[in-house]
C-alpha cells in the first residue's frame, strides 16, 4: 500500500530552545486511521503543524503522499484538511458563510460547493443552524463546523487535533461516527491526535504512543497491549486444580505462563481469543466443568502508564483544557 | 493561476466587507471621531469668519476703501484656501474626509491581529492560497471601508454647511481614486506594523502615535502656507495633505480648479502610495512567516 505520510527523523526546536520533537519516524498507509496519543506538551499539535505546512521542521524529512511539505508546501496544503487544535471559525459569519469561504480558499468550483456545503451541513447536523451567526454556536457545534469546513474540499489527508477535546460524550461519539463513515465511505486517511484513550483505541488502525518529543511505541492497540505482556484467560473450574493440571495447560501452544491462586486458573497468552475455545473444548473433553471464563486484557492506559511511568491525564490536566476551550469560545464570544 | 489568486482575495475581501456591513455600529463609531473634528474646527472656529468685516463698518468706509478691502480679502483667501470661493467650513471638512478615509484604512490594516489572536490566520496559512492574498486582501478591503466611510461623512457634512462645487466627472473620479489610495497605504502601514502582534494594546498605541501627529501635520485642518518651515517639510510627504489637495480641487474649486495641479497630486499621492504598499507588503509577508 502507498504511504499517504512518511516521516522520518523529523525534530522541531522553537526558538527559545525547546525541543518538542526529538526525531520522531513514522508513516501512515493510506485510508488508514492513525492515531498520536500522548499528554500535554507531548509534541502532538507539532507534529501535525508541520505536516500541514505550518511551520517548518529544524531537521528531518516529512512527506504527504510523497511531496516534500519543505519543498513543495503549496501543493501538500491542497491535499489536506486540518482542523486545528483551537477552534477558529469567524464568529461573525454564519455557518454557511464559514464553509463557503473555506471552499472559495481551497478552490472548489461554485456549483459543486454550493451541493457540498449542504450534504456537510446535513452530515454534521447543522442544517438547521446554518443561517445563523457561528457566536450563537455551542463548542459542539463549532467543531463539527470546522469539520465539516476541513471537508469542503474532499481531502485525500484529514488531521484532527483533538477533535473531541472538551466535549461531552455524547457529542464525542456522534463525532467518532463521522470520522469513521468518512474514512469508510470515501477512503479518506485520517491523523488524529488525542489524549483520551477510548478515542485513540475506538478510531485507530495504529497508535503512535508520544511523550516528550519521543514515539514510545507504535503498533496496533492489540499490538501494543500483546507488547506490554499480552492478555490473561481467567478460568474459574468446579474441579480441584493440581500440578497435573498446570502441567498440561502449560503445554498448550500460546500458553506463556500459569499463576494458579484461589481456585482460579490465570493463562498468559498472546492470542487469547483464539485460544480460549480450544482450552474450552480439551477442558469439556477432560470433563472439567467451567464455571466462569474471562478474557483480561491490558487497557492502552496500562500500556502509556508502562512506557512512560505517567498517567495520561490527570484531573488536572482535563479541568486545564476544559478551561481553556471555554476561555477560547468566551474570547471569541465577546 | 492568476484566476485563483483573484477569486482568493476576491474570497478574503468578500469576508471582510461581509463583517463590515454586517457591523454597523462599527461604521457610527468611525465617524464619530472625524464629524467631532468637523464640529469643532469648522464651527466653533470659523476661520473666514475673523477675516469678515461687519456690514456697519464696510457701510462707513468710502467705496474705493471697499473695493481695496475686498481685494485684499480675497487675495488672502485665495492664498491660503486656494480660492476665493472656498469658506474654511468646507475647507476642513474636505480635509476630514481624507482623514476619515485615513482612519479607516488604518483600522482596516490592523483586523490581521485578530485573526491571529483568534487562530484564523493558521487557518488561512495552511489553505492553498497566496500569502500575498491574506495581505493584499486586507488591504483592498480597508480601502473599500475607507471609501465607504468618506461618503458617508461627505452625506453628513453637506447639510452642515459643506457647499460642493464639483470641477467635472475626472477630478471627481480622481478624488475617489485618492482616497482608495490613500486608505491602502494607512493599511499597509498598520499592517506591517501590526503583523507580529497579538495584543491588541499594541496596535492601540501604534494608531495613537501615527493618527494625530500626522493629521496636524498635514493641510487638513489649516492650510500649508500658514505653517512653520519644519511642518510644511513633514506635510510635503504626508499622503494625507496631496488626498486633501485633489479633493479640495475636484469637490470645492468648480470651473476654478486647476486640471494640472490635481494631476501633479496625484502623481505624487500615486508615488507615496507604491512605496508604503511595496515595503507594506513585503515587510507583511516576512510578518506572516513562523515566528
Ligand atoms: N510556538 C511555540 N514556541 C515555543 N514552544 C512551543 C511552541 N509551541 C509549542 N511549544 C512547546 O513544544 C512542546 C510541544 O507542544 P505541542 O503543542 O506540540 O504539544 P501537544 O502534544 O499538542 O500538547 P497539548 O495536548 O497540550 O495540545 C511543548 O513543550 C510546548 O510548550
Ligand atoms: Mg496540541
Amino acid at each position: 500500500m502507498s504511504k499517504a505520510v512518511n516521516i522520518e527523523n523529523l525534530r522541531k526546536i522553537y526558538p527559545g530552545g525547546v525541543e518538542a520533537l526529538k526525531g520522531i519516524t513514522f508513516d501512515v498507509d493510506e485510508g488508514e486511521v492513525f492515531g498520536l496519543l500522548g499528554p500535554n506538551g507531548a509534541g502532538k499539535t507539532t507534529t501535525l503543524n508541520i505536516i500541514a505546512t505550518l511551520i517548518k521542521p529544524t531537521s528531518g524529512k516529512a512527506e504527504v503522499f510523497g511531496i516534500d511539505v519543505s519543498s513543495k508546501p503549496g501543493l501538500v496544503r491542497r491535499n489536506i484538511g486540518y482542523v486545528l487544535q483551537d477552534i477558529a471559525t469567524d464568529d461573525e459569519l454564519t455557518g454557511y458563510e464559514n464553509i463557503l469561504l473555506q471552499a472559495r480558499l481551497y478552490h472548489v468550483p461554485r456549483e459543486k460547493a454550493e451541493k457540498r456545503i449542504w450534504e456537510l451541513l446535513s452530515m454534521m447536523e447543522l442544517e438547521e443552524a446554518a443561517r445563523r451567526k457561528v457566536e450563537t454556536y455551542s463548542g459542539g457545534m463549532r467543531r463539527r463546523l470546522e469539520l465539516a469546513a476541513a471537508l469542503i474540499h474532499e481531502p485525500k489527508l484529514l488531521l484532527l487535533d483533538e477533535p473531541t477535546l472538551g466535549l461531552d460524550p455524547n457529542v464525542r461519539r456522534s463525532i467518532w461516527g463521522y470520522i469513521r463513515r468518512l474514512n469508510k465511505e470515501l477512503g479518506t486517511t485520517v491523523i488524529l491526535t488525542t489524549h483520551y484513550i477510548e478515542e485513540a483505541e475506538e478510531l485507530s488502525s495504529r497508535v503512535a504512543i508520544i511523550d516528550y518529543g519521543e514515539i514510545k511505541a507504535l503498533g496496533s492497540p492489540r499490538e501494543l497491549k500483546a507488547k506490554l505482556g499480552g492478555e490473561v484467560i481467567e478460568l474459574r473450574l468446579d474441579y480441584i486444580v493440581n500440578d497435573q493440571l498446570r502441567n498440561i495447560f502449560e503445554s498448550i501452544d500460546g500458553v506463556l505462563g500459569v499463576t494458579i491462586s484461589d481456585g482460579v486458573v490465570r493463562l498468559k497468552a498472546v492470542n487469547s481469543s483464539s485460544l480460549l475455545p480450544q482450552i474450552i473444548s480439551f477442558l469439556n473433553a477432560k470433563n472439567i466443568k467451567i464455571l466462569e471464563a474471562f478474557i483480561k486484557t491490558p487497557s492502552l492506559e496500562d500500556v502509556f502508564v508502562e512506557l512512560t511511568g505517567r498517567k495520561l491525564r490527570d484531573e488536572e490536566g482535563s479541568r486545564e483544557e476544559m478551561f481553556r476551550f471555554r476561555r477560547n469560545i468566551q474570547l471569541r464570544r465577546r | 493561476m492568476v484566476r485563483e489568486f483573484i477569486g482568493e482575495i476576491n474570497a478574503l475581501v468578500w469576508r471582510e466587507l461581509k463583517k463590515f456591513f454586517g457591523n454597523p455600529w462599527i461604521i457610527v463609531m468611525m465617524i464619530i471621531q472625524p464629524l467631532l473634528w468637523i464640529g469643532l474646527f469648522g464651527k466653533a472656529f470659523n476661520l473666514t469668519g475673523l477675516f469678515t468685516i461687519p456690514p456697519e463698518v464696510l457701510n462707513n468706509l468710502p467705496p474705493y476703501v471697499t473695493q481695496q478691502v475686498s481685494a485684499l480679502f480675497n487675495q488672502m483667501m485665495a492664498r491660503l484656501f486656494g480660492s476665493s470661493s472656498i469658506d474654511y467650513f468646507s475647507f476642513m471638512a474636505t480635509g476630514m474626509l481624507a482623514v476619515m478615509a485615513f482612519f479607516a484604512g488604518m483600522s482596516g490594516g490592523m483586523s490581521l491581529t485578530w485573526d491571529r489572536r483568534t487562530g484564523y490566520l493558521n487557518k488561512l496559512l495552511v489553505a492553498p492560497i497566496r500569502r500575498e492574498s491574506i495581505v493584499l486582501s486586507k488591504m483592498i478591503s480597508a480601502s473599500m471601508r475607507s471609501l465607504v466611510q468618506a461618503s458617508l461623512l461627505l452625506l453628513i457634512a453637506m447639510p452642515l454647511g459643506l457647499k460642493l462645487s464639483p470641477a467635472g466627472i475626472g477630478p471627481v473620479l480622481l478624488s475617489i481614486a485618492s482616497l482608495f489610495l490613500l486608505g491602502l497605504s494607512m493599511s499597509a502601514l498598520m499592517l506591517m506594523i501590526t503583523i507580529r502582534t497579538r495584543r491588541q494594546e499594541t496596535q492601540m498605541m501604534a494608531m495613537n502615535l501615527i493618527n494625530l501627529p500626522l493629521m496636524f501635520a498635514s493641510n487638513v485642518l489649516y492650510p500649508k502656507s500658514i505653517m512653520p518651515s519644519w511642518l510644511q517639510a513633514i506635510a510635503s510627504v504626508n499622503p494625507l495633505t496631496y488626498t486633501a489637495n485633489i479633493l479640495r480641487g475636484s469637490l470645492l474649486m468648480g470651473s476654478s480648479a486647476s486640471m494640472s495641479s490635481l494631476l501633479s497630486d496625484f502623481a505624487i499621492l500615486l508615488g507615496i502610495s507604491t512605496v508604503f504598499l511595496g515595503i507594506g507588503i513585503a515587510v507583511s509577508i516576512v510578518g506572516l512567516r513562523e515566528k
